[in-house]
């Protein structure tokens, strides 16, 4: 089973958001609906300011809580490890929505359950997810993280990098390097 | 005038290409009952999104668009679209969209419109330019055009007789820069712009918000740099996305740049910072401009700009250390306040002092490739009969045309009246400042006709209004593009024109027919032309609509070596720090400081820019990009909002100081501004009740946009010069 992450060089985000609509597009994502944002950041006071440009998305948490959370194994991890929804065993309870410490699902107007999905279709094909694909800062890095050569195994290798809410246990598999504020996440 | 002669009648017939998708489909061998699958269809084709022009490869399902993405081979897009590129597919299936021909039955401006046919429309048209043309003279008759290609409306325009037309991107944006350029390198820095930023140690962005403004490849090169570590420095009153990025951020007080440039020019000479080698080889008059920086010292500086003169000294030499890989970015909107042109030549002056020009990390040089001129037909125009006055009394305004003149000459009359205008592509309610001038124009016209795709505030002023398709319905002239190699960039339809849309080329050629014009448009169907065109130039035209994009990989030599040496198409021949030709005019031939007045008490600056996700006022409708900003914010200092007991998301209006008031806007309380600047992002609070999405949102800034300058040099307007204060009455 591979590993796949993402990691986020904070640095390199122009905020340009391309990433955003190119998802909703790739995945038809529901008008009104968002499967990854650009968080921006601020901090200090005039003239002395600092700004974090922060991708967030699902995290492909190891310890999901929203897979524990779902009533009919329609949350679940999928042979490639990531975690996805099987639309057609959602129920509709959101049980799943509500276990998320991330913010990262959504129920559609059809009233199931929706969330990113890494581009399983496309990583199918041997393909980068879109958002990844389509980012102008290259800010946006995704692979296999149990192999020791792809992009994603050097950088975490060179960058002290950090997850979101890690107090929450739920080892998240999008990682953020170049952060400015570490405790911003 | 001369144009080549060429054989139009040869025209290889099948040279076949790809074409539209039709729909394809795999009935699988053993899916015995299964649905049909449809296969995708990939079209390559350019995009219109903006004006960077990125090639776009378009998923085609069932003859509907379900994806665009970047295409790999085009330089501009390298794979990668913006967010405006992607949302695309909203402006094509945006229900708002013009649908047929409209003839406005009420008075002119009034939008009484009632739907009409193509010929009925094109008829009116013909007619009323042929009565102006008997009254008045061909020459009366302008256009304003921009967005969509306008090749074949010029060329209609002068085929007709009138030499008559201007373009936003002259007065209104590139041109002060471009003339700057000019003046200094004997050539403008391109667009896209030639910046090595993937290469630089050092960039600098001083009127450029890269970033917020998404011009594809150059924020993947911006995005390079800073992840190799590139010193970054912004010049801005507004802590900007790039800010964000930079090492050193420059809050400068507005309207003082010029002061800063002079000074970081006064120091990089005093400490030797410049490359003394290159200066002698390739530049000329050197002494001057030492002589003239003299006076502008940092200390000097500082009182001017708000900027410590440590701060400068710093800068200064971080510029300098780091010479020759240092970019200053030109900048792209250069209509800023009376001395555009002098300010925009201080960082051509700056580049070439750090030998930046030509060389890794700065500019780099043109592609070295000529191609023919193929013209779209091979006679001549008629010799107008009246002098051209679309540049003014400007000694050095381009070959593009200076929009504010069109208007003054609309108004007054003078030299000789203007009675009919085309628009083609351009929203002038929203590009153009003073709107109350725009408007009296438009009232002593006997024709306004408007060729778009949306219903834009300015559609809704027309007289006629034809209803052009999107670019991914249409064929255009190809795109011949000068980025570190040259390539030639095709546009072509990947869906059938939906609604009754037609191509920009067909209504010129249309229109032509009705003016008894035929000759001039002596192809079929444009993609006739284009095959004619690429047969001429030695180009697979079945390749180009395969791939999209065909480079020329050696006719790249981006840096200066012993053997590419620079040819400078200036009167020395050098690169000139002193400019005779604007000395011979009677102007300075190296830059000096002018000041410009800043807001009185409780007044602030209003300055206007870019979001990453709209374009000019021409997507604020656009279903997709829409949904990611609605309406825009009227950014303010947090100290101020505190003074004056504001919170964030309130809504405000602005007012001007001819007492102009904006239309509500929610307030952006920030520590990412001055305090003596308002902040408002460009193109919101359309006026057109048609674009449902769009209407009245947020705070139009060209509104409120009524006073303006202009350099005399260009003729390029100065449109930061307004000063506007907060009502709390919405
Ligand atoms: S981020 Fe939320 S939705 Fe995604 S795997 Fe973790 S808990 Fe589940
Ligand atoms: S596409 Fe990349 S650079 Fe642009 S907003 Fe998304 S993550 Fe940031
Ligand atoms: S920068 Fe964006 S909108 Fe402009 S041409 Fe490229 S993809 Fe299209």
């Amino acid at each position: 089973m591979p590993k796949y992450v993402m990691v986020i060089d904070v640095e390199r985000c122009i905020g340009c958001m391309a990433c955003v609509i190119a998802c909703k597009k790739e995945n038809n994502v529901a008008d009104g609906y968002f499967r990854t944002r650009v968080v921006e950041e601020v901090r200090g006071e005039f003239p002395y300011l600092k700004m974090e440009l922060r991708s967030e998305l699902c995290n492909h948490c190891e310890n999901a809580p929203c897979i524990d959370a779902c009533p009919t194994r329609a949350s679940h991890r999928a042979k490639d490890g990531t975690v996805q929804i099987d639309k057609k065993k959602c129920i509709g309870c959101k049980a799943c929505i509500l276990a998320c410490p991330y913010d990262a699902r959504y129920s559609t107007p059809e009233g199931v359950a929706d969330k990113c999905t890494f581009c399983e279709h496309r990583i199918k094909e041997g393909k980068k997810p879109a958002c990844v694909e389509t980012c102008l800062g290259k800010s946006r890095i995704f692979g296999d993280l149990d192999d020791p050569n792809s992009e994603v195994s050097q950088l975490l290798k060179k960058h002290d990098a950090a997850v979101r809410l890690e107090f929450a246990g739920t080892k998240p598999r999008v990682f953020y390097i170049n952060k400015k504020f570490a405790g911003g996440l | 005038m001369s144009i080549t002669r060429r054989n139009f009648l040869k025209i290889a017939a099948a040279t076949g290409g790809l074409a539209i998708a039709g729909t394809s489909t795999v009935t699988s061998v053993l899916g015995l009952g299964k649905k049909p699958v449809s296969l995708p269809q990939y079209i390559p084709t350019t995009c219109e999104m903006c004006f960077w022009r990125c090639g776009v490869i378009a998923k085609v399902v069932d003859g509907k668009v379900v994806k665009l993405d970047g295409n790999p081979l085009h330089p501009n897009s390298r794979g990668k679209l913006c967010a405006r590129g992607h949302g695309g597919i909203g402006l094509l299936y945006d229900p708002d969209r013009l649908k047929t021909p409209l003839i406005n039955t009420g008075a002119r401006g009034e939008a009484k419109f009632k739907k009409a046919s193509w010929d009925e429309a094109l008829g009116f048209v013909a007619d009323k330019m042929q009565k102006i043309k008997e009254k008045y003279g061909a020459e009366s008759i302008a256009l304003l055009t921009h967005g969509t290609i306008s090749t074949y409306f010029m060329h209609l325009l002068q085929a007709f007789g009138s030499p008559n037309f201007a373009m936003p991107s002259f007065a209104l944006c590139r041109g002060a820069r471009g003339v700057a350029f000019e003046l200094t390198f004997g050539e403008d820095v391109g667009n896209p712009e030639r910046l090595d930023i993937q290469n630089s140690k050092v960039v600098v962005l001083i009127g450029s918000h890269l970033g917020e403004n998404a011009h594809n490849s150059q924020c993947q090169e911006f995005a390079e740099a800073v992840g190799k570590d590139a010193t970054v420095i912004v010049v801005d009153p507004r802590f900007s996305t790039a800010a964000g990025k930079a090492k050193y951020w420059l809050p400068i007080k507005p309207a003082t740049d010029l002061a800063l440039l002079l000074s970081w020019i006064n120091v990089i000479i005093n400490e030797g910072l410049y490359d003394k080698e290159y200066v002698a080889k390739y530049t000329s008059g050197f002494n001057e401009v030492a002589m003239a920086v003299k006076e502008y010292t940092p200390e000097w500086a500082e009182k001017e700009t708000d900027i410590p003169s440590s701060l400068i000294v710093d800068t200064a030499r971080v510029i300098g250390k780091n010479r020759p890989h240092v970019l200053i970015h030109p900048g792209r909107h250069t209509a800023w306040y009376s001395d555009n042109v002098q300010r925009q030549r201080a960082v051509a002056i700056l580049t070439a002092l750090l030998g930046a020009y030509g060389r890794p990390g700065g500019i780099y040089l043109s592609p070295k490739k000529k191609l023919e001129p193929v013209f779209l037909s091979d006679k001549d125009y008629p010799e107008p009969q009246k002098p051209a006055l679309n540049k003014g009394d400007y000694p050095f305004a381009g070959e593009e045309g200076v929009t504010h003149v069109i208007v003054k000459a609309t108004l007054t009359e003078q030299p000789y009246p203007i009675k009919g205008w085309f628009i083609t592509g351009t929203n002038i309610m929203k590009a153009m400042p003073n709107q109350r001038d725009t408007l009296s124009a438009i009232q002593k016209l006997e024709l306004l006709v408007a060729v778009d795709m949306m219903p834009y505030d300015g559609v809704m002023l027309a007289d006629v209004v034809l209803p052009e398709c999107t670019y991914l319905e249409r064929h255009d002239d190809l795109f011949t593009v000068k980025e570190r190699a040259f390539g030639i960039s095709i546009r072509q339809p990947v869906v059938q024109p939906m609604y009754d849309s037609k191509p920009g080329w067909w209504i010129a050629k249309e229109l032509g027919k009705r003016l008894g014009l035929e000759d001039y448009f002596p192809w079929n169907t444009f993609e006739d032309f284009l095959k004619m065109k690429c047969e001429t130039w030695g180009i697979d035209y079945s390749e180009l609509v395969k791939k999209g994009y065909i480079s020329f990989p050696e006719s790249e030599a981006p840096y200066i070596t012993s053997d590419n040496q620079p040819k400078f198409k200036t009167p020395s021949g050098k690169i000139e720090l002193y400019s005779k030709e604007l000395k011979e005019k009677g102007f300075d031939p190296v830059p000096k400081y002018t000041k410009h007045k800043q807001p009185p008490e409780g007044w602030f600056r209003l300055i206007y820019g870019r979001a990453p996700v709209h374009t000019f006022s021409r997507t604020t409708n656009n279903p997709s990009l829409w949904e990611l900003m609605k309406e825009n914010t009227a950014w303010v200092n947090a100290k101020v909002a505190k003074k004056m007991g504001l919170k964030n998301e309130d809504y405000i209006v602005l007012i001007n100081q001819d007492g102009v008031k904006s239309n509500k806007v929610r307030i952006k309380v920030t520590e990412r501004i001055r305090e003596d600047c308002i902040y408002l992002v460009h193109g919101f609070s359309s006026t057109s009740k048609l674009l449902h999405r769009a209407y009245l949102r947020g705070a139009d800034d060209q509104q409120l946009i009524t006073k303006y300058d202009i350099d005399p040099i260009s003729g390029s307007v100065g449109m930061r010069v307004n000063f506007v204060k907060i009502s709390k009455e919405v």
